[in-house]
């Protein structure tokens, strides 16, 4: 898994061999090693958490970093995928592999729908569009039965894998959840750099002279809006199968603008700040629950501060600072 | 008492009623959004923080200085308009020259802060906020009961978004703010002080939004989260309408009121969702929106 990377992020054109053109490869590594060394020094529920929402935050990064949508409406896909594994898994008796399945299909498909309206407008009125989807979904996962309302969907067995490896335990919980992450991760990052993906960025810079080079942009952007929406659903179902729950704050607003906050924070369009700013957010709302509402508050402030004076967020400030590609 | 489709006359024209009421709030918010939007290119998200603050002025001035509603009606916008001009003077400003996601994403942030303060301060419950005397009470027309204050509500924004209009399409100030709009460093070699004027438009519709919030504030309770549910369905409003045009503003927010108070009527369960679904059909059908240009 590791050699192939390489292959694809080093740069074959330089000829003096820089460690700079093995930057991608290098911070993999490093993150890898970190995942392995973590649940010795963190409380484990806490990193398959943020391992979730690291997913996710890439998914969502993947449509604004480098196709330049942004999309307010995320949770649509997370919440209801969650909510389709912790129903399959729970009533349909669905083993944790089909579950995650299930819902990330389901993603997919509001992905499909949702983008195939969003597309239709640009820029700003996009950001509305997939909004008011999510909103609009939110209010069917209030009103139907098996989402469970208020309380959402409970004590959702995490089963056993492919009938063998027992999820109950924790070391086998977080080496699948880390394993997930890291799978969608590679996927996210073989999509940046693949010849797809330099098409997604050429719609960024110059949507009109994408057109004007023969590329139909349209297709383009639904096809990054349903990957997108896909990882985001295997992000919440996974997270489905960890917490054991799904919930409304899973599919309401406030979790749409938190997956923004956290591309953000770590940098938007970098492949690895999504997942430092999920670690940095998550952190946040873990340690700092004493201080209870306040939270929100410094979120904003976070948000306000990121958007004045950081808009490279962590990542791309030390991307920059280093003269290297993160 | 008469029936229409099986309808009591009483229920049907109640729920209109309440639809164009929520119209009237679509209506002045939506214009305020698009206002904004015209002259500083960024969507205001902190609208609906600034609508649920004109509400809580409202309250603090009853209950601190004693200031009646009528009062508050005058005092609270221009007091959340001051709160508006030092917001664009101290942060927006910077925004302009920049992708107009940015502005979205910091009105975003300004949303968290101002509703997290208000429920670190006022908690989640809804404060109650008494309707002035003078507007208590109702008439009875026959085919329906109509309280006063809610003929108050529709005749106030309808008054207030059409004086909106006439001033942006029909007076000298209007004109140089459309044509600010549309090129802004031509206006400023007339010799027209361009960034005073962004100012004071962000200031003007967030006082808009204020004026709404202290009209709401009888009807529902004054809580920190009362904006940010409304300003989704704004939101979906301006993708329906389009923020090219004033009147389709005004036009598009009375108007999907009423469909919504007509389908809590004859389909309760979608009233919720009504708008969301029409903005998808306009989306197939016109994706410009009923009012907008093709950009």
């Amino acid at each position: 898994m590791e050699a192939r990377t390489d292959a694809v992020s080093a740069a074959p054109p330089v000829p003096a061999a820089s460690w700079r053109n093995w930057s991608e490869p290098i911070a993999f590594a490093v993150m890898v090693a970190l995942l392995a060394l973590a649940p010795m020094y963190f409380y484990p529920m806490f990193v398959m958490q943020a391992l979730c929402f690291a997913l996710f935050a890439c998914a969502f990064n993947l449509l604004i970093g480098y196709g330049g949508l942004l999309s307010f409406g995320h949770a649509l896909y997370f919440g209801w995928a969650s909510y389709l594994a912790a129903h399959s898994a729970k009533v349909w008796g669905f083993p944790p592999e089909l579950a995650i399945l299930t819902g990330t299909l389901t993603g997919g498909l509001f992905g499909v729908v949702a983008g195939a309206l969003a597309i239709r407008r640009q820029g700003i009125y996009f950001a509305m569009i997939t909004l008011a989807m999510a909103q609009m979904m939110f209010f069917f996962a209030l009103q139907m039965k098996f989402t469970g309302g208020e309380d959402g969907i409970q004590a959702v067995p995490r089963g056993k894998l492919f009938g063998l490896i027992d999820l109950a335990n924790q070391t086998n919980m977080y080496v699948t959840v880390a394993a997930i992450f890291l799978a969608g991760f590679l996927l996210i990052q073989r999509v940046i750099h693949s010849p797809f993906g330099e098409v997604l960025k050429a719609i960024r810079e110059n949507e009109p002279r994408a057109i004007s080079l023969g590329y139909k942009t349209d297709r383009y952007k639904l096809l990054a809006f349903v990957l997108s929406a896909t990882l985001a659903g295997l992000a919440g179902s996974t997270k489905a199968i960890v917490l054991q729950i799904a919930s409304l704050t899973d599919v309401d607003w406030p979790m749409s603008g938190e997956v923004v906050l956290m591309a953000l924070v770590g940098g938007l369009g970098t492949v690895f700040g999504p997942v430092v700013g999920a670690f940095i957010v998550v952190a946040m709302q873990n340690y700092l629950a004493q201080v209870g509402q306040w939270v929100t508050v410094i979120q904003g402030v976070i948000f306000v501060l990121c958007v004045l004076l950081f808009r490279r967020g962590v990542i791309g400030e030390l991307a920059a600072y280093m003269r290297i590609k993160l | 008492m008469f029936e229409i489709f099986g309808i009591p006359s009483t229920a049907l024209f109640g729920q209109l009623l309440i639809g164009l009421i929520n119209g009237s709030f679509y209506a002045l918010l939506s214009l305020g959004l698009a206002v904004i939007f015209g002259m500083l290119n960024v969507i205001n998200f902190a609208h609906c923080a600034q609508y649920m603050m004109g509400a809580f002025a409202a309250f603090l001035l009853l209950n601190l200085t004693g200031l009646g509603y009528w009062g508050a009606l005058i005092v609270a916008p221009i007091l959340v308009g001051i709160f508006g001009i030092i917001v664009e003077r101290c942060l927006l400003q910077w925004l302009y020259k920049l992708d107009h996601l940015y502005g979205l994403l910091l009105t975003f942030g300004l949303v968290l802060i101002i509703e997290g303060v208000a429920r670190n301060f006022y908690g989640s419950a809804g404060l109650p906020y008494t309707m002035p005397e003078s507007l208590q009470g109702g008439q009875n027309l026959g085919f329906m009961f109509l309280p006063n204050y809610r003929a108050w509500v529709i005749v106030a924004s309808l008054t207030v978004c059409l004086a909106t209009w006439f001033v942006i399409e029909r007076t000298r100030l209007g004109a140089y703010l459309r044509a600010a709009t549309e090129n802004p460093t031509l206006v400023r070699a007339f010799g027209i002080n361009v960034p005073l004027m962004i100012t004071l438009t962000y200031g003007f519709g967030v006082a808009l939004a204020a004026f709404a919030g202290v009209m709401a504030a009888p009807i529902y309770n004054v809580s920190p989260q009362m904006g940010s549910s409304l300003i989704i369905v704004v939101f979906a409003v301006v993708v329906i309408g389009g923020m090219g045009s004033i009147m389709g503003a005004i036009v598009t927010g009375f108007g999907l009121g009423i469909v919504e108070g007509l389908t809590k009527v004859f389909f309760p369960e979608a009233s919720n969702t009504v708008i969301f679904v029409i903005m998808a059909i306009v989306l197939l059908v016109r994706p410009a929106g009923l009012f907008g240009r093709r950009a």
